[in-house]
Parts: structure tokens; C-alpha cells; sequence
């Protein structure tokens, strides 16, 4: 029997993602992969596996489940109810999925794209040297019900391994650094930008997020004709209208929208995880400053192998720890 | 703030990333100078670099901000930059000329019209123009295997339009500011879409996924709005290439 995770159902645009593909920009493609970088190194981390293996995004709501053998699963990233034949999963946390037994991960609780991580990770085909889908690109597709995901070897056994749940789904202040084009905004736009409590646009998708404000809109000095330039990830756009946009994972590699700013990359994932309708600020840090975040940052993702903790596997307690456990990671209990 | 008066210039691109700008207008000299030191930065070796990328006037370099201080690289670059008069360094080799069947404006294309208003053409004027263009693949960006193409004479410095057209479908053939945009696949742009191909410019499953280089000259030669149909199943949508010598 091979092994694969049968899909009967699935959130609309949910995708399999790796690490994203590095080193094509000359040709025009941007390095796509997870909206949330973080939730990899989590799912890699309670799996004890390579953070290059690749899992399945879920953005908004999971879907319904089955696996062909025994897997080992984890799931990281927006904490949404799951359930095994009517067992609460803990979020953030590895178990087994056993062979024939239905995984229902419902709604999100809070943030906006889950992950689903199997051990030995989605064995799709590799394309440009990676897994990921990138729709923008029509590289790969979006992952519908009725779809096999085929899963590769899983070197390890180890499961009920649980991370504590992040701070990061709730949306909140993001830093930026500032641009080559920073400066086409005058002082007072990038100060009315810093105080403004920008909302998610629901519409957002794998390229970016619409930020939605209620004041004026954002303008640059000679904006629509500037030349066409390098986009990187984080980059803030700001459209002919004011509108300012986040580009994200398979955001265009180049625009002639000019950038207010960029998110570092130790608040991407957290920007990235912004609930829909949820509240996101920015504010300008120095480069020695986002200097010392990254460091942090990537000590964090280090580090994550050695937060991971045992949940109690004594079956006759299973039920109400996990229900338990649901509650004390702030994850609220009833529906 | 840095002295833009004075190119080339180096500026930061996010945290991991900086910007080396010949020019805040796209001329050919500038474009010439991105391209080949592009190159260079490629054949340089400078340890910590990750990646780079030409852009129109500028190239962009990524790189690993606590393996590489920015202070460093951007030392390493200028020393680079000092090297030669970039702005007259001859184009890349290997170039092509390539011919590829078009259609302009009607239900293909539909914003042929308010492009030459824009311009200050008709409509015919306008076909004639661009179709007479010999133009250049200056960068490949925006999408996957996608050309800015140029320049254009004068009359099409016309600015982007305020609000973006949804989508416009593969192969679609948009202009503003003295340039022309081949859609590697279908995107919103703020650019007039004036032609249709049916070239397919990314090809992800080929050997060679990406169908056009900087420095390939193309020209955009009109065909009736029916004469695409032959081309279907032709990932080069009928285009007749040569390899410039």
C-alpha cells in the first residue's frame, strides 16, 4: 500500500508548500512557499524531521482527511479545531493518524493559515527544484477534494510532542525597515502611515494583503511613473489610490507601485497570520534594530527542537487532557 | 537621504537585499549597465551574496545580513562598480531577434483605443507604431519568464491607468511609460492591454522553462484577429526566431 493522505475535502486554495524556491528572480519568479515560514520550522520540529519537507497550507479552514497507513501528523500555523473519529487534537502538536481513521480540522480559532505536516512530508512531484505550489506562477495547483497526496518515507516514530502555541495569530504591530523608496513618501505620510490601525482585507491571497484604512490614502511624490523595481518579500505597496498592500510569499518579483517600507522578516509570518478584518500596525525600526530581530528570530527557530514538550499519552486520560490542553493554550474551548 | 544626482547609486531593498541604481529613468546606457553588472556581481564570488537579480536600471543583490554586514557588501559592490565604465559594457551574447504574430485591439485586446488617446494616436497610427517597433527584452520580471520590453518612441510615455485591470489573460501584450509587457501568465496590471499573443514564455515542465533573455529583440507583427487559431498547441505562438550575430 502506498503511503498518501486521501483529501475528501478541503478549504478552498489550501496548496502544498515548502521553503519556496530560491534563486530565480532573474527569471521573474519570486520564491513563493509557506505564508508562514515558522509553522515549518514547528512541524519539522515536533516530527523531528527536515524543515525542507513539505506540508499542506490551509488557509481559512481544513477539511476532512484519511490516511492510507499509520502517519504521523502535526499541525502548526492558525490553531482550528481538529478532531480524529471524535477526538480533540491538540493544535501545535504531533499524533498519529492511523490507518483509516478520519482527521477533521474545522475553523480557525484565530490567525489565517494552518498547516497540516505528515512525516516524511508531501511527496508531490518537485518542479524548479521544489514542491511548493506557486499560483501565480500555475505552478502546481491548488489541492481539491478527492485528491492522494502522495507522503515520503518517514524515518521516525515519535509523536504526542506538543510546541507552546505562538503569539503570533493575532494580528498587531509589524516592524519595518525602510526602503529605497521610503523616501518618495513625505515625513507626515510616513507618520500618518505609522499611526494608522489598518485592517485585513478578507480578499487576501498568497501574492498579498490589501490593507484597508478608513483616512486618506497614501500617495508618493511622482507616483505613477517611477520605474518598475525588485519587490521583496514584506515589501508594503502602495497602489495608485493610496491603497497600501502587503506582498507576500508569490508576490510579482518586480513593480512600478512605489514601497513604503518593508516587514522584516522576523514579523512576516506574524503579519502574514493577520485574522481577516484584523487589526495590523507599522512602525519604523532602525537596521541595527532588525538586525538583533532576525538574530533572535532564527535563534527562535533554532530552538524549537528542544521547546518541545510530551503530551501524557496514557489513553484513559487522552480525552480530557486534550480538551484540557485545547482551553490552556488559549485557543478557546466551545464552538 | 541618499544623493540621487549622482549614479550609480546603492540603496537597501528590505533588511536582506540592496539596490544598485544606474538610473531613476530607463535609458539604454542605464539598462546596459544593470545587465552586465549583473553579470559581474554573478562571476565576483563576494561570499554571503545569495542572489542577483537586473532589474530595469538597477541590480538587485540578496544576501544574508548576519553572515554578510550590509557595510561590507556594499564596499565590495563599489569596488566592483569602479571597475569599468558600466554604461558603455557591451550587451549580452548569444541574442535573438524574435517575430511574433499579434493581434491588436478588438475583443483580444480591447484597450487599443484608449491607449493611442492616451497617446495622442489613432488607432491605426498606433498598430502601425508599435508593430513597426523593434524593441529590446531590457528585464525579465513581474512574473515568471515575463519581458519589459523598449523603448518606445515618445508618444507612448503614457503614465499607468489609477486602477488595475483585473486580469489579463496569457500572452497578452500591455503598454505604458515607452514600454511594452508580454504576460508570461494571467495577472491584474495597471498597463493598457493593446495586442494579443499566443506566445507561452514560461514553461515550467521544459528543460529550459523560460522562453526569452535580457538583450533578445522582438517585434510585434499584426495578424488578423482569427490568425492565432494556427498557432494553438505552439508554445512559440507562431514567432519566427533568429539568433543576432
Amino acid at each position: 500500500m502506498s503511503r498518501s493522505l486521501i483529501v475528501h475535502r478541503i478549504a478552498p486554495g489550501a496548496t502544498v508548500q515548502d521553503l519556496g524556491r530560491n534563486g530565480y528572480l532573474a527569471f521573474g519568479l519570486s520564491r513563493g512557499g509557506a505564508l508562514d515560514r515558522t509553522a515549518l520550522y514547528e512541524g519539522a520540529a515536533l516530527l523531528r524531521q527536515d524543515v525542507a519537507c513539505a506540508a499542506l497550507e490551509l488557509p481559512g479552514a481544513g477539511g476532512m482527511f484519511e490516511a492510507t497507513c499509520d502517519l504521523r501528523i502535526a499541525l502548526t500555523g492558525a490553531p482550528m479545531r481538529a478532531q480524529v473519529e471524535g477526538t480533540a487534537l491538540v493544535w501545535n502538536a504531533s499524533h498519529v493518524l492511523p490507518k483509516g481513521a478520519r482527521l477533521e480540522i474545522g475553523a480557525l480559532i484565530s490567525g489565517s493559515t494552518g498547516y497540516l505536516h505528515v512525516g516524511g512530508g508531501f511527496d508531490v512531484p518537485e518542479r524548479l527544484h521544489a514542491r511548493s505550489a506557486h499560483l501565480a506562477a500555475k505552478v502546481g495547483a491548488v489541492v481539491v477534494g478527492g485528491a492522494h497526496l502522495p507522503v515520503g518515507v518517514d524515518a521516525h516514530d515519535e509523536v504526542g510532542m506538543a510546541l507552546p502555541l505562538d503569539r503570533r495569530f493575532d494580528g498587531g504591530a509589524a516592524r519595518l525597515v525602510e526602503s529605497f523608496q521610503t523616501h518618495l513618501y513625505d515625513a507626515d505620510t510616513r507618520a500618518r502611515f505609522e499611526e494608522t490601525v489598518f485592517k485585513r482585507d478578507a480578499r487576501a491571497n498568497r501574492m498579498g494583503m490589501r490593507l484597508n484604512s478608513d483616512g486618506d490614502g497614501f500617495f508618493a511624490q511622482g507616483g505613477l511613473n517611477i520605474l518598475s523595481e525588485t519587490i521583496v518579500p514584506g515589501d508594503i505597496q502602495v497602489t495608485g489610490d493610496g491603497t497600501p498592500f502587503l506582498l507576500m510569499a508569490e508576490s510579482q518579483t518586480t513593480g512600478g507601485y512605489p514601497r513604503i517600507g518593508t516587514v522584516i522578516p522576523a514579523d512576516l509570518a506574524k503579519a502574514a497570520q493577520t485574522p481577516a478584518g484584523g487589526e495590523v500596525t507599522f512602525s519604523f525600526v532602525s537596521r541595527d534594530e532588525a538586525l538583533t530581530a532576525e538574530e533572535r528570530h532564527r535563534a527562535y527557530l533554532k530552538s524549537l527542537p528542544g521547546l518541545c514538550t510530551a503530551l501524557v499519552r496514557d489513553p484513559a486520560e487522552m480525552r480530557d487532557l486534550l480538551s484540557y490542553q485545547l482551553i490552556s493554550g488559549a485557543t478557546a474551548g466551545e464552538p | 537621504m541618499t544623493d540621487l544626482t549622482n549614479m550609480p547609486v546603492i540603496r537597501p531593498a528590505g533588511l536582506c537585499g540592496l539596490l544598485v541604481t544606474f538610473g531613476l529613468e530607463l535609458t539604454e546606457p542605464a539598462n546596459r549597465a544593470a545587465l552586465a553588472f549583473a553579470a559581474a556581481v554573478e562571476r565576483s564570488g563576494i561570499e554571503g551574496i545569495e542572489e542577483c537579480a537586473p532589474s530595469l536600471a538597477s541590480v538587485f543583490v540578496r544576501f544574508d545580513p548576519l553572515g554578510l554586514r550590509h557595510e561590507a557588501l556594499t564596499q565590495a559592490l563599489e569596488q566592483l562598480l569602479g571597475g569599468q565604465d558600466w554604461y558603455a559594457a557591451p550587451m549580452p551574447t548569444g541574442r535573438r531577434f524574435i517575430r511574433v504574430p499579434t493581434v491588436y485591439g478588438g475583443g483580444l485586446a480591447p484597450q487599443l483605443d484608449e491607449a493611442a488617446e492616451a497617446a495622442g494616436v489613432t488607432a491605426d497610427e498606433a498598430v502601425q507604431s508599435l508593430s513597426g517597433s523593434r524593441v529590446r527584452v531590457q528585464t525579465i520580471g513581474f512574473a515568471p519568464g515575463q519581458p519589459y520590453l523598449g523603448l518606445l518612441s515618445p508618444e507612448w510615455d503614457i503614465p499607468r491607468q489609477t486602477n488595475l485591470t483585473k486580469a489579463v489573460p496569457e500572452g497578452a501584450l500591455v503598454v505604458a511609460i515607452r514600454q511594452l509587457v508580454l504576460f508570461s501568465v494571467s495577472n491584474p496590471t495597471g498597463w493598457r492591454h493593446v495586442g494579443q499573443t499566443a506566445l507561452k514564455l514560461f514553461r515550467p515542465d521544459a528543460d529550459d522553462p523560460f522562453f526569452l533573455r535580457p538583450g533578445d529583440e522582438v517585434q510585434f507583427i499584426p495578424v488578423e484577429p482569427g490568425g492565432l487559431a494556427q498557432h494553438e498547441g505552439d508554445p512559440d505562438g507562431g514567432a519566427i526566431i533568429e539568433v543576432l550575430r
